[in-house]
């Protein structure tokens, strides 16, 4: 058997295929070669022949069957060996194959070889590729390397740690005693390595957190000899000593400092020295002041320091540099909420990024536009985002479009420039526009009462000129259907006047209809357009016939609408013009979490008086009596209650009380706690048909910045009362009033005495567990009479 | 770091580094996604993308691509110098480096990469360090296959002898 092939070799004969066949037929060939050569079990040139099944690797050919040859390498005693193996192994292993567990051993072997460079191989690959098992059967090995005195080994011991605590948090706390004297280690190496995996363990767990926070004076203090060192040959990069070094610290000090005072001060210095020394004339040093900004703006910074963050991305903005640029809209965007004002001074700027040749820089500075448009400026901000809109890419005109939308609805500083905003929108970028903007859109329409003459003659002029973009005709549409006797009236106060027939509106309608550019869905708006107009123009037969064509029309919807308009005209004409009335000024629905409509989800209402209620305790005995105690007295009942959140009622329940009761809204709501941002408030109805119980609704929001999670609701009422406690809707209350958790409660209240309630709340806010007692006392009287 | 791409003008895969584990199959797709994102930028954009809800930051030395994908809270400016510094080393160790240097030699372009980043993050800050770990490890590779061919050569002439 000749000697395989050399590498270089091999790789020079395949760079001469000319198409990809011929370079597929040689790596055929070889890989056969490659393969009897595994099997003749030749130790000789196993190393090469799997060099050459890694680069055939790289152009895209399987190369599993050379997986146990690397493992057969690692094992090897040659350095050559194992560094093609390992490197085998980082290429075509990887933790899905069972393969991989079997290397373990030889990494354990080689984190104690007594050869450094072997030890580094092994550190790397197992900090790279490294599976939980491996991980947690080698932490050990890791621990103890991390504690040695060799540089070279204490710093791929520090990220092969990362790596471990990545994989397996719970063996964080094996590393802790190893971190005692990271910091005081001279080499940049392992320095740096060090404050990756302080950082690591910080992120992770809070109490490492609360632990690590005592080494920031003397983090500033290595960040402080950096900064006034003087120049250092090995670490320096464009006049700046160890740049790499200095950004890790500075977000290590970010995390240390977050929502602690005593840190951030302490920190305040340092931040403000690298902020104002660091030399900016290239990237390097941009690099290390953008992390200053971000760590300024995370932690609790004084608010001099803040503005000279702000400042400093402002002349990032200014910049020659696009990436700089670039990273600077995309901090400002972080901080624009909470420094509202300072970013504020920035707008001119951010508006000129609009124009900017760059994608990523136009995009950025796009959401940051929207998300400084206020009251003041929004006229002007609109003229700019308009014109945007006008000259930007497609990919932009959809967001764009919907940001428009928003910002419109929320400032708009009258109604007319309201609509001719939209107007401009949907004619600049109609079909772009996202299909949801169509309702909002007429829903603000016809919220606009005063404007309805206006609005539908300038769309109308708009269908004139284009019936290709789909959200505009179907807002037009819609608007001539409603408004259509406005139009033909000419009565606009707003503008001149347009003199159209009714005939002249209809064919434009019917014009829609054919056209081959109306979607189905503009088709369906057409006609239910033409439909109503039937109640407000004369031309009624011309209408009758239009609908009558379409009750044979090929598209089912269209059909569909058709034919039963077809039916109003012939069998229910006196129900017409009721039917095709003026829509009513409709209300946004704050739609969040269950209606507070009765669940009538099978549950029978009139026995519960009767019967006893149902021992639904599933929580411990002794929490029941936790609950006894601490209320005391004897004229408590204990609470019954389901544990397991489950869905609440479907809609069906809806539909059949929006019937019912009218009284519903009359029992007004109530705040009944409302402590550390755990706000619980009860909504009442009476449940029909029997009056003497009380259906409360409870929902619970919470406007920290953490989730409650855990959260359950307890409750207990005197003797005379008798409580069923539904399923809560989920057990976390979501932060910042992201969402509530509701719970119903059902009462009964034969003896119409007054309501009195404790209410008992546990829940997990920031890892810590919470649990209060309340009374609630306040119900109005409507809820017991 | 959660990945290192060299490719070529081309889109020809010429070095890949996962720090995450992958399937294959997504790799491949990665990959694809990359070189076709990078490969289409205009020639004075701004070196960062956004790709999914990893961070893309790349830049171009001569006719090689340098990309790499980062989390939501790693620099990117400092990335850019991640990447130079990988650069300066493979330009030390090859001197004056050009993209055959790195397609004939992946394996070292490799073993250099190694020393330098670890899990996706920088290892050593130094560069005359990591030279210096690199020319020894060289060395070990160079004494083992010495040491071995020096007694496969013994071998031969005391069988000659013998």
């Amino acid at each position: 058997m000749p000697a395989p092939i050399r590498l270089r070799e091999l790789i020079r004969t395949i760079r001469t295929a000319r198409t990809q066949a011929e370079e597929r037929e040689m790596i055929q060939k070889e890989c056969a070669a490659i393969r009897s050569s595994f099997r003749e079990e030749d130790n000789t040139y196993r190393c090469r022949n799997v060099a050459k099944l890694l680069y055939m690797h790289m152009l895209g050919y399987p190369a599993h069957f050379g997986q146990l040859e690397c493992l057969k390498l690692i094992a090897s005693q040659k350095f050559t060996d194992k560094r093609i193996g390992y490197l085998g192994a980082m290429l075509l292993l990887d933790e899905r194959q069972d393969v991989h567990l079997l290397m373990t051993n030889c990494i354990k072997n080689d984190l104690n070889h007594s050869t450094q460079y072997v030890q580094g191989l092994a550190l790397c690959t197992l900090g790279c590729m490294g599976s939980s098992e491996m991980c947690r059967d080698l932490a050990g090995e890791v621990e103890k390397l991390l504690k040695t005195s060799n540089s070279y080994l204490r710093k791929k011991a520090a990220l092969c740690a990362v790596h471990v605590i990545r994989k397996v948090p719970e063996l964080m706390e094996m590393f802790l005693p190893a971190t005692k004297n990271l910091l005081s280690e001279k080499n940049h190496g392992v320095l740096h390595t060090s404050v990756v995996l302080l950082t690591e363990m910080c992120e992770r767990s809070p109490d490492m957190l609360l632990h690590f926070r005592k080494l920031v004076p003397q983090l500033v203090r290595i960040l402080k000899n950096l900064i006034m060192s003087g120049y250092s040959p090995e670490h320096d990069v464009s006049g700046i000593s160890d740049p790499f070094l200095q950004v890790r610290i500075l977000r290590l000090l970010r995390i240390l400092g977050r929502s602690d005072d005593d840190s951030s001060e302490a920190m305040n210095d340092i931040l403000a020295q690298v902020a104002t020394n660091t030399e900016t004339s290239k990237n390097v040093g941009n690099a290390i002041l953008y992390e200053t900004v971000l760590t300024i703006m995370d932690i609790k910074s004084e608010s001099g320091l803040r503005v000279l963050a702000i400042n400093i991305l402002g002349r990032f903005l200014l910049n020659n540099d696009k990436n700089i640029r670039y990273v600077a809209l995309t901090s400002l965007l972080k901080t624009v909420q909470t420094d509202h004002n300072a970013v504020q001074r920035h707008r001119s700027t951010i508006v000129d990024c609009l124009k900017d040749l760059d994608v990523s820089i136009k995009r950025r500075a796009m959401e940051l536009s929207f998300a400084l448009v206020n009251g003041n400026n929004i006229r002007g901000m609109m003229k700019e985002l308009l014109y945007f809109l006008d000259s930007c890419d497609p990919e932009f005109k959809a967001d764009c479009a919907s940001g428009v939308f928003l910002a419109a609805e929320k400032y708009a500083p009258s109604k007319r420039w309201h609509i001719d905003t939209i107007m401009r929108v949907l004619t600049t970028a109609g079909s772009y526009v996202r299909d949801d903007s169509v309702p909002n859109l007429i829903q603000l329409i016809t919220n606009s009462v005063e404007m309805h003459a206006y609005t539908v003659q300038r769309l109308y002029k708009a269908l004139l000129d284009d019936i290709s973009q789909q959200p505009l005709v179907q807002v037009s549409s819609w608007c001539i259907g409603e408004y259509g006797d406005l139009l033909v009236s000419g009565q606009c106060e707003e503008e001149e006047p347009i003199q159209v027939t009714e005939d002249e509106v209809l064919d434009v309608l019917e014009g829609l209809l054919v056209s081959n550019l109306s979607t189905p869905v503009t088709r369906g708006y057409s006609l239910t357009a033409i439909m109503k107009l039937s109640t407000r123009f004369s031309s009624v037969n011309r209408i009758k016939k239009v609908v009558s064509i379409y009750g044979s029309s090929i598209d089912v919807e269209l059909q569909q609408r058709a034919v039963e308009y077809n039916a109003l005209f012939k069998k229910y004409d006196h129900m017409r013009s009721a039917l095709l009335e003026r829509m009513p000024i409709m209300e946004k629905t704050a739609s969040n979490g269950p209606t507070e409509i009765v669940q009538t989800n099978g549950e029978t209402e009139p026995s519960v008086p009767d019967t006893k209620l149902p021992p639904l305790i599933t929580q411990p005995a002794n929490q029941a009596n936790d609950l006894l105690d601490l209320l005391g007295g004897n004229d408590v009942v204990p609470v019954i209650q389901t544990t397991l959140p489950t869905k609440p009622a479907s809609a069906g329940g809806e539909l059949l009380d929006l019937l019912g009761d009218l009284s519903l809204s009359a029992i007004p709501p109530m705040t009944a706690y409302n402590k550390n941002g755990l706000k619980i408030e009860f909504t009442f109805e009476r449940a029909n048909p029997n009056p003497n119980i009380a259906v409360i609704t409870i929902h619970a929001t919470n406007t920290t910045e953490a989730d409650m999670t855990e959260f359950v609701f307890q409750a207990a009422v005197p003797k005379t009362f008798q409580l069923q406690l539904l399923s809560p809707s989920s057990n976390i209350v979501p932060a910042l009033n992201q969402g509530s958790v509701t719970q119903v409660i059902r009462v009964l209240n034969p003896q119409k005495q007054q309501l009195r309630m404790r209410v008992k709340l546990t829940y997990t806010h920031k890892g810590s567990p919470v649990q209060d007692l309340a009374e609630v006392n306040n119900f109005p009287p409507q809820s017991w009479q | 770091m959660h990945f290192l791409l060299l490719f070529s003008r081309q889109g020809k895969l010429r070095l890949q580094k996962w720090f995450t584990p992958v399937p294959e199959r997504e790799k491949k797709k990665i990959v694809r996604d990359m070189t076709t994102m990078v490969l289409g930028r205009k020639p004075r954009s701004c070196n960062f993308l956004h790709w999914k809800d990893l961070k893309i930051v790349y830049k171009k030395y001569a006719s090689l691509y340098f990309c790499c994908g980062l989390d939501a809270e790693e620099n990117e400016l400092l990335a850019l110098e991640v990447l130079h510094r990988y650069v300066e080393l493979l330009d030390k160790y090859f001197g004056n480096v050009c993209e055959l240097d790195i397609i004939f030699n992946f394996e070292k372009a490799y073993f250099i990469l190694d020393e330098f980043l670890l899990g996706g993050e920088v290892q050593e800050t130094s560069k005359q360090v990591l030279s210096r770990s690199i020319e020894a490890s060289d060395m070990l590779q160079e004494v083992c296959f010495g040491r071995s061919c020096l007694l496969s050569v013994l071998s031969i002439i005391f069988s000659v002898v013998l």
